[in-house]
């Protein structure tokens, strides 16, 4: 018999629960509310009463309401079927559902239990499993879906039994596993797993040692990202978060894509439904929705669904990295998230940390990014989640508490400036204050050097420090003026626009332009540095600019071009003959 | 609101404070609303017997003896198509002299739109200024509120944007209002001949500020019918939100709720969503776009208020005096419409991005050039250029009080280029400039 109860006071979607029975923190129950049941989370308990935060608006309830406690967490339904869906943050599937508005106290299935899945066993009979051991698979889209030991399950079983080749639904009994005790289990294709608890059927989390590719430049060559690493994007509204994750979602090296809306723009999400399904993988040549998932809680949706949000996505990523493949989680944004902590901290009237934000807000963040990672499956296979959050700090100011505490965790940092982003120097990713750590692992630095070629961070410092003294010289020019300081100081600063309209400028609107692959990023960035290398010879500093920005205007309409294609190679002759001009060395 | 004759009714008020009341009562619905002797009021807290009642008049005068009766639903809005042309409170009575609307009887504040069930907005709606159309294109469900100081002609902007914008019904949220402003939308609606198509809801200054709070929900619960039922485009006014957040504020602090930033209450975010995000293009056709204004102190977009409002909608109009020209513009680095993308350079002409992009970098050096000039030093000839540029820039574009169609905007900017600048400098793909270079 399950724990019920009695609704015994009502603030917002806070409810407290007069509970006769035993009953767990984080614990679900069902709470009536004019003819349906609202699905709630037990977040306090005080004696026999339980305080739950609602997930959808308790409009209407009244005092002793009838509720019934579930025994489990918030749990997730895992299995095939889970990509090419859209969710909201408790799993239900937005498409399944009626109307155009959202009906209040609908759950709808998360996954498709009527589908027929080819099966194919990969374990024998007898073999020895444990949690997260592959028994067999089913094509999901093209990648290989791995059928798997629940991970719920504690040390050694034996494989009694493994369904043979063919057709199954999702919950058809598919395998049947014994403990040590000879304690029978049967599985099917699905299992749960409460979304809160990190899934850590695994054999080990190295350090990440290679790098995810983007397509962005400012990314890719200045800070790349690690697979398996975490990394976020922090920047006042307008300047081009969303864009820049859009972007990087649609081009990386990734087989998985899951994406939380978390508190934002409907407007936001409804671009990527609209447009994932006809963007082509340029790796499979198969849609892009196939292979991405998402979590959508927007912005006018219930407030403690949003927390969910996050954690159902990072669940769905570790499920599909136990399968050995490599998950790119995008999660925007988490400030909305620290925002929903906030209010329902502020509900429970618990004394508040910075900005009234809840006193754990940096260990809950910190626990939440550790559950990324690069790991080895104890089968020896690997897979990866490559964590990329955003954050939206109040007033564009990085001195906030979610942004300081992000910081302290994540290991790329992509600011985005207001002052670049409001003379459209897009992506504005600021190159002087952002910083990607994996740049010091000893384990990128080789990799990079037989990946793209042998002193590649070298040259990734050395432009840096181009930029770095661009900005310095600027400041003295506009102290100075331009007559002030001498010719070089001239040349030094367009060197520096050079890389940044050239390599850190990037036109995410533009067909050829927003995807640049690796190999193409190597070429334009040895040729600007070799300009860079270069001395010119300028009478003042009006020529030096002029020049310049000729050698940029070039540079650009190659960016813009098929790469080595007949227009891109005449921009490449061009460019030689404007630097013969002015050449001194 | 008439009490039905069955409702028992309460007298004793347990404690009362500047925006509540507190009664003992039983089987309270959380949300519905009650009246507190002639004063409407809605349940925010139940604990127990003791219900918490916000009443929206304000608690003047009210007497521990008054008497209380519940309602038994939350607030409510009748529509049908009698809505065109009327003007109501903020309770949805109408304050024009006309007959109460008759009509189904819909909750205000309701549930969200399905995002899956949503449309990728995608109608350019011209408004003919070229600081929005150009630089920052109006789309058919968007959300963009004016950022501006309280001495700027904000009102009169959005007065005439709505009438130019091609829309099916203009529905108008007045908050704090003062009344010379309401007046004065009055007017220019009814001598533009529109008023059949305006439904206002209004709360003026000389009104209680928490009544302001049920403001949004009328116009937009309004709005969803003739979107939804009626699949028309439906233009959704909002001013002035500033005043609406501080009441927000208001009602936060005597329900003592921990204030977070700016003394805003923690779920500022989640408040302004709930009412941006109506917002919508439907599948069947209707649509419904809003513009609002936040006023800022200072021109500061960091206030809790605007900063927020930022993060939920599609950018946002900001208005700037321009000094060169006397004008008021639309200022090109502050100013945003993060959904222009979707009809710039497809239901206006190609070269619109790249266009929109190089004014806004030459506008740019030219605000460099200026700190420059300001700090006393020689201007190259580019400078001088830039600044030459600007002023024209600013004059036959940026202005507030521009009226021509998108080509010929664009028209104007190639003259301005081809007047001032080289083509390197500009720096446009090339089969671009190989067209349109005048």
């Amino acid at each position: 018999m399950n724990t019920t109860g009695k609704v015994t006071s009502i603030i917002s979607n806070l409810v407290a629960v007069q509970v006769d029975g035993s009953v767990a923190q984080n614990e679900i129950c069902m709470i009536e509310c004019e003819g349906t049941k609202l699905m709630a989370e037990v977040i306090k308990i005080v004696g026999n009463k339980a305080y739950t935060q609602v997930f959808e608006s308790t409009r209407g309830m009244k005092i002793g309401s009838h509720v019934e406690f579930q025994g489990h967490m918030l749990e997730l339904t895992l299995g095939p079927g889970l990509l090419s869906r859209n969710f909201d943050g408790l799993q239900n599937d937005l498409e399944k559902m009626d109307g155009v508005f959202l009906k209040r106290g609908e759950y709808t299935q998360p996954l498709d239990t009527e589908k027929k899945w080819y099966f194919r066993p990969t374990a024998k009979e007898g073999d020895i499993v444990e949690a997260a051991s592959w028994l067999g698979e089913v094509k999901e889209g093209w990648l290989p879906h791995r059928i798997m030991v629940p991970f719920k399950c504690k040390g050694n079983y034996t494989l009694k039994w493994l369904a043979k080749e063919g057709e199954y639904t999702i919950n058809e009994h598919i395998a049947t596993i014994a403990d040590s005790d000879g304690n029978e289990e049967k599985l099917t294709m699905t299992q749960k797993w409460p979304v809160k608890i990190a899934v850590t059927a695994y054999d080990n989390k190295p350090r990440p040692f290679k790098i995810m590719e983007t397509g962005v430049r400012a990314i890719d060559t200045f800070n790349p990202i690690a697979e398996g690493g975490t990394g976020f994007i922090p920047g006042p509204f307008g300047a081009g978060k969303t864009v820049l994750q859009h972007g990087i979602s649609k081009q990386a090296e990734a087989d998985v894509i899951i994406i939380a809306a978390c508190g934002e723009r409907a407007n936001e999400v409804v671009e990527i439904f609209t447009e994932f399904p006809h963007l082509e993988d340029p790796r499979s040549g198969r849609k892009l929705m196939e292979r991405t998932t998402i979590i959508c809680n927007t912005s006018n949706m219930p407030v403690a669904a949003r927390e969910a949000s996050v954690y159902t996505g990072m669940t769905i990523a570790e499920y599909y990295r136990s399968m050995g493949l490599k998950v790119l989680l995008l999660a925007d944004s988490t400030s909305r998230w620290a925002q929903a902590l906030r209010e329902m901290s502020n509900r429970l009237e618990e004394l508040p940390g910075a900005d009234a934000f809840p006193m754990d807000l940096p260990a809950i963040i910190s626990n939440y990014y550790a559950r990324a990672g690069f790991v080895y499956l104890n089968n020896g296979q690997t897979g990866s989640i490559t964590f990329l959050g955003t954050v939206s700090p109040a007033g564009g100011n990085l001195k906030e508490p979610v942004t300081e505490a992000t910081k302290k965790t994540a290991r790329c940092f992509y600011a985005l400036a207001q002052s670049r982003a409001d003379s459209k120097r897009y992506p504005a990713i600021d190159p002087v204050d952002s910083y990607s750590k994996y740049l010091e692992y000893p384990e990128i630095v080789e990799y990079l050097d037989n990946k793209i070629e042998k002193g590649w961070v070298g040259k990734v410092y050395k432009g840096k420090t181009i930029v770095q003294r661009g900005k310095e010289v600027n400041d003295q020019i506009n102290i100075l003026g331009d007559d002030g300081v001498p010719v070089e100081f001239h040349d030094r600063f367009w060197k520096s626009e050079l890389i940044d309209f050239v390599i850190l400028q990037q036109d995410a609107f533009d067909k050829i332009d927003a995807n640049c692959p690796l190999e193409r990023q190597k070429f334009m960035y040895n040729k600007i540095l070799d300009i860079c290398d270069m001395t010119f010879d300028f009478k003042n500093f009006e020529e030096c600019a002029t020049f310049y920005k000729r050698i940029i205007n070039i540079c650009k309409q190659m960016n813009y071009s098929e790469y080595q294609s007949a227009m891109y190679d005449r921009y490449v002759r061009e460019l030689a003959e404007i630097i013969e001009e002015r050449r001194t060395n | 609101m008439n009490t039905k004759p069955f409702q028992k009714i309460y007298t004793k008020l347990e404690g009362v404070t500047k925006a509540t009341v507190t009664i003992k009562a039983e089987n309270i619905m959380n949300d519905e609303l009650a009246m507190v002797g002639d004063r409407l009021a809605q349940v925010v807290k139940i604990n127990g017997d003791q219900v918490v009642l916000q009443i929206f008049a304000g608690t003047e005068g009210i007497n521990t003896a008054t008497e209380v009766t519940f309602l038994g639903e939350s607030p409510t809005l009748n529509v049908s198509d009698d809505l065109s042309g009327r003007f109501f409170n903020a309770y949805g009575q109408p304050i024009d002299g006309g007959p109460k609307v008759d009509g189904e009887k819909r909750e205000i504040g309701g549930p969200s739109v399905n995002p899956f069930r949503r449309q990728q907005p995608s109608q350019f709606i011209p408004t003919g200024v070229a600081g929005i159309d150009l630089n920052n294109a109006l789309v058919s469900g968007q959300k963009i509120p004016f950022f501006a100081d309280p001495d700027q002609p904000y009102n009169e902007v959005m007065a005439m944007v709505a009438l130019r914008a091609k829309v099916d019904r203009i529905i108008l949220g007045g908050m704090g209002m003062s009344n010379d402003d309401y007046l004065y939308f009055k007017k220019t609606f009814e001598s533009a001949g529109a008023l059949d198509r305006i439904i206002c809801f209004m709360n003026t200054t000389e009104q209680p500020p928490v009544e302001r709070l049920l403001i949004p929900d009328m116009a937009l619960a309004a709005a969803e019918y003739f979107a939804v039922d009626k699949n028309e485009s439906v233009l959704v006014l909002l001013t002035d939100m500033t005043l609406y957040a501080d009441a927000l504020s208001i009602v936060s602090n005597r329900m003592d709720q921990i204030p977070s930033k700016d003394s805003m209450p923690g779920s500022l975010y989640s408040d302004l969503a709930k009412i941006y995000e109506k917002a919508v293009q439907l599948p069947d056709g209707g649509s419904i776009t809003i513009l609002s204004v936040t006023t800022l102190s200072g021109g500061d977009i960091t206030h809790a208020i605007p900063d927020n409002t930022g993060y939920i909608t599609e950018g946002q109009l900001f208005l700037r005096a321009d000094s060169d020209t006397g004008k008021v513009i639309i200022d090109p680095f502050r100013s945003l419409s993060r959904l222009k993308q979707l009809v710039i350079g497809k239901q206006t002409r190609e070269d619109h991005p790249q266009v929109m992009n190089a004014c806004v970098r030459l506008y740019a050096d030219a605000a460099n050039a200026k700190t420059k000039l300001e700090n006393g030093f020689d201007l190259s000839d580019y400078d001088n250029r830039t600044l030459a540029f600007a002023k024209d820039y600013a004059e036959d574009l940026l202005a507030i009080d521009v009226n021509i169609d998108t080509t010929e905007m664009l028209d104007t900017a190639w003259r301005l280029f081809a007047r001032y600048f080289s083509k390197e400098e500009v720096s446009i793909k090339q089969e671009f400039v190989d067209t349109y270079w005048k």
